[in-house]
């Protein structure tokens, strides 16, 4: 099993980030009439105010989490004296939390993707796919919990510190997938699917993510674009 | 002063016999795609009714439009931190329902039927999920010509003020169209609602555009337009809105309402304005003051000053020009005839309207009219429509410009009238409404003849002075696949770009009125 192993905690990350950054420039570059958010409140708006909300709270809040958990340096969790166990609990409970929420959220949507007719005609493949693709890692990741508390409760922060220790590897381009080798299936299961989700992002209404607004809030309301060349 | 053109509009309601040519051949030349067909850039409606979509004149509900917080003009939806936080779920978006579902018919059903004892009927199929329809609810002009019962359209909101219950009975009920287009404003809450920045006003004629490459479908456009002339193709996920037939334009044809309107209602033209006062004219007080501080924001073509600052701006002679002898000022500012649709929702909106007079021969022949001084045609205020409706809609309830217009409508038809009828020019109508017999002549010819040439005065567009490279252009442009013709957004690509430029030197050959 090794070789797959290797693929998919050396290799695999590689491919998959590769294809989400060239993927998404090209796509950018090409393509940017497609570059859209691809919102379908306009067809159908009951409820949709509640499960958007929570999803994307939700998920936002656990890529962040994934993100300062698994990439901030040791270091810095020694600074504010926080035990490795002390990070896993702040993990299991606000990730789980936020889990929950992108999951009550995330499943409305997904349940009126599938039963609305009007949503149903009007989407494509795609956004059913990357819904339930999202859906399925979320439920991964949620079932690990269950997991990593059984870890905690033997005062044991070890797959935890793998995990992070392998994303820095991979990060650093010194990719150790021994590190988690070992680990429990379903550690390794959400990981994969969770990468899988940057590789196919290009290719889903995902890209919306990029164009998220900061640089309104610093705009001017007004925009008067002109044509003349002696104005360029 | 920092001196801008606006491609402005007047439609005059008073020859608007709602045929829809203007909405047809919109619809067809711009929004019969997928994703679209609930879309009319241009439609008309029945007046009193709650109109397309339902109740779009009560921003208490939709939130559209700019408010004043604190003094401060603001979007009334919120401001730009709002916006982002509403931006997973927009909750001030219509539902596709609040215009209507799109539908067409199983036509196929009639020729593929099998012999029945009755006739085959085609059933209605929604154009979004291609399921059948039970029943047709709504449509983009339901109430057509008072359809429906008065409780309904009753809810018109410029009922507001007005004891409406009177209006409900069949003996005082009243009617008038209401075409409506984008209103191409001056001051947009869509543009200043987009979170990405895709719309924006074109400085050289003021059209504002909704860019499709830059729009990622946040959707606060459609919301923040008080008029709800901003859609969302629910195909490409992307806004899109009235054009104002920019391409035609450029060209210096009319847009394409205008130009197939049959009875003539449209004009097209230019209005040179003061772009440093926006805000603080749209940030006037009291909304009843807001018609008079939009005239004021209107500059003098005329003025020798006026055009020294537009030349100055880049504004070429032929524009100048046409600005002086455009239909709008005359309509708008000399005459004071035209409105702009609903001022208080402070966008400055640049497609005005005259009023309508309302058909009233029965009742004159009934004597139940007082009459003017020519003894027969009824005096201004005692007409079918009341007064208070139309300033409803185009003076945030003031009455008094709106009864001097229809006065001025009255007094041009009456003079003309002892010109025609009496044989002997009657200038006291004229006098009293205070417009010149010279006036009121061409007025005339404006609005009764309303001659091709005096309704659209449309300078074309000056592509030589647009384009970076024009030497680069010629010839290179045709049929091609992909996006070859876009010269793209991103400067930095990941693939090598046909290279279009020429190595003629590019600059401009001086202005006219630079040489020397």
């Amino acid at each position: 099993m090794d070789y797959i192993n290797f693929f998919a905690f050396g290799i695999y990350p590689y491919l998959a980030g590769s294809v989400f950054l060239i993927g998404s420039w090209m796509r950018f570059d090409r393509e940017q009439y497609g570059w859209t958010s691809s919102s379908s409140q306009l067809l159908s708006t009951s409820g949709v105010r509640l499960a958007s909300n929570l999803f994307h709270i939700g998920i936002i809040g656990i890529f962040l989490g994934h993100l300062v958990g698994l990439l901030a340096p040791f270091s810095i969790w020694h600074a504010v004296s926080l035990s490795m166990l002390g990070k896993q609990y702040i993990a299991m409970y606000g990730g789980g939390f936020l889990g929950i929420l992108c999951l009550i959220g995330g499943a409305m949507l997904w349940w009126r993707r599938v039963t609305n007719p009007r949503v149903r005609a009007a989407g494509r493949a795609s956004d059913l796919f990357i819904l339930t693709w999202l859906l399925l890692t979320l439920l991964l990741g949620l079932s690990t919990t269950f997991i990593t508390a059984q870890h905690a409760s033997h005062g044991n922060a070890d797959t935890m510190m793998a995990m992070a220790q392998w994303a820095k590897s991979i990060v650093l381009f010194s990719p150790k997938p021994e590190l988690i080798a070992e680990a429990e299936l379903i550690f390794r299961l959400h990981l994969f699917f969770g990468m899988t989700v940057f590789l196919v992002f290009p290719f889903t209404r995902l890209v919306h993510i990029w164009s998220a607004p900061f640089g309104y809030l610093a705009r001017a309301y007004q925009i008067v674009r002109t044509n003349r060349a002696s104005a360029r | 002063m920092k001196v801008r053109a606006q491609f402005a509009f007047v439609f005059n309601l008073d020859k608007c016999i709602g045929c829809h040519t203007c909405s047809v051949t919109c619809k067809n030349t711009w929004t019969n795609r997928k994703g679209v067909e609930y879309v009319w850039f241009n439609n008309v409606e029945s007046k009193p009714g709650i109109g397309y979509p339902k109740q779009w004149e009560d921003q208490e509900k939709w939130k559209g439009g700019w408010t004043l917080k604190n003094g401060k003009l603001e979007l009334k939806s919120g401001g730009r931190m709002s916006k982002l936080l509403n931006i997973f779920a927009n909750p001030d978006l219509p539902e596709i329902d609040d215009y209507y579902e799109p539908f067409t018919y199983n036509y196929a059903r009639l020729q593929n039927a099998p012999l029945s004892e009755a006739a085959p009927t085609a059933r209605p199929l929604s154009m979004i999920s291609g399921d059948p329809m039970e029943k047709i609810t709504w449509g983009p002009n339901w109430e057509d010509d008072l359809a429906g019962e008065f409780s309904k359209r009753g809810k018109d909101k410029n009922m507001d003020n007005i004891q409406k219950e009177m209006y409900g009975q069949f003996e005082n009920t009243f009617n008038l169209y209401l075409p409506r287009i984008c209103n191409h404003c001056m001051n947009p809450a869509c543009v200043a609602a987009c979170p990405s920045g895709s719309l924006y006003k074109r400085e050289e004629d003021g059209i504002v555009l909704a860019d499709q490459d830059k729009c990622r479908g946040w959707r606060f456009c459609q919301s923040a337009c008080p008029y709800k002339k901003v859609f969302y193709n629910w195909e490409s996920g992307k806004a899109e809105k009235c054009i104002g037939c920019y391409p035609r334009v450029e060209s210096g044809m009319p847009t394409v309402c205008s130009e197939s309107c049959v009875g003539r209602i449209r004009y097209n033209g230019i209005m040179l304005y003061d772009a440093d006062r926006i805000e603080e004219l749209a940030s006037t007080k009291n909304d009843q003051d807001l018609y008079e501080a939009q005239c004021n924001i209107f500059l003098d073509p005329n003025d020798p000053e006026v055009i020294a600052a537009a030349k100055a701006e880049g504004i070429n002679e032929d524009w100048i020009i046409a600005a002086q002898k455009s239909p709008i000022y005359k309509m708008a500012i000399d005459w004071k005839i035209a409105f702009p649709l609903h001022p208080e929702f402070r966008t400055l909106p640049m497609v005005w309207y005259v009023p309508p007079l309302s058909p009233v021969q029965s009742q004159i022949d009934q004597g139940n009219l007082p009459l003017g001084p020519d003894g027969a045609i009824p005096v201004a205020g005692t007409l079918r429509t009341p007064m208070k409706y139309l300033a409803n809609l185009f003076t945030a309830g003031k009455e008094e410009p709106v009864l001097t217009a229809m006065n001025r409508l009255i007094a041009m038809r009456s003079y003309q009238r002892s010109v025609h009828v009496e044989g002997v020019a009657d200038t006291r109508p004229l006098e009293a409404a205070g417009i010149t017999e010279e006036q009121a002549k061409e007025m005339y010819r404006y609005l009764a003849i309303a001659n091709y040439e005096d309704r659209f005065v449309i300078p074309t567009g000056h592509a030589e002075e647009r384009m970076e490279d024009a030497y680069g252009f010629q010839g290179q442009n045709g049929f091609t696949f992909g996006n070859d013709s876009s010269s793209g957004i991103s400067t930095v690509s990941l693939f090598p770009r046909r290279r279009k430029d020429t190595p003629e030197p590019a600059e401009l050959a001086p202005r006219s009125d630079k040489k020397s």
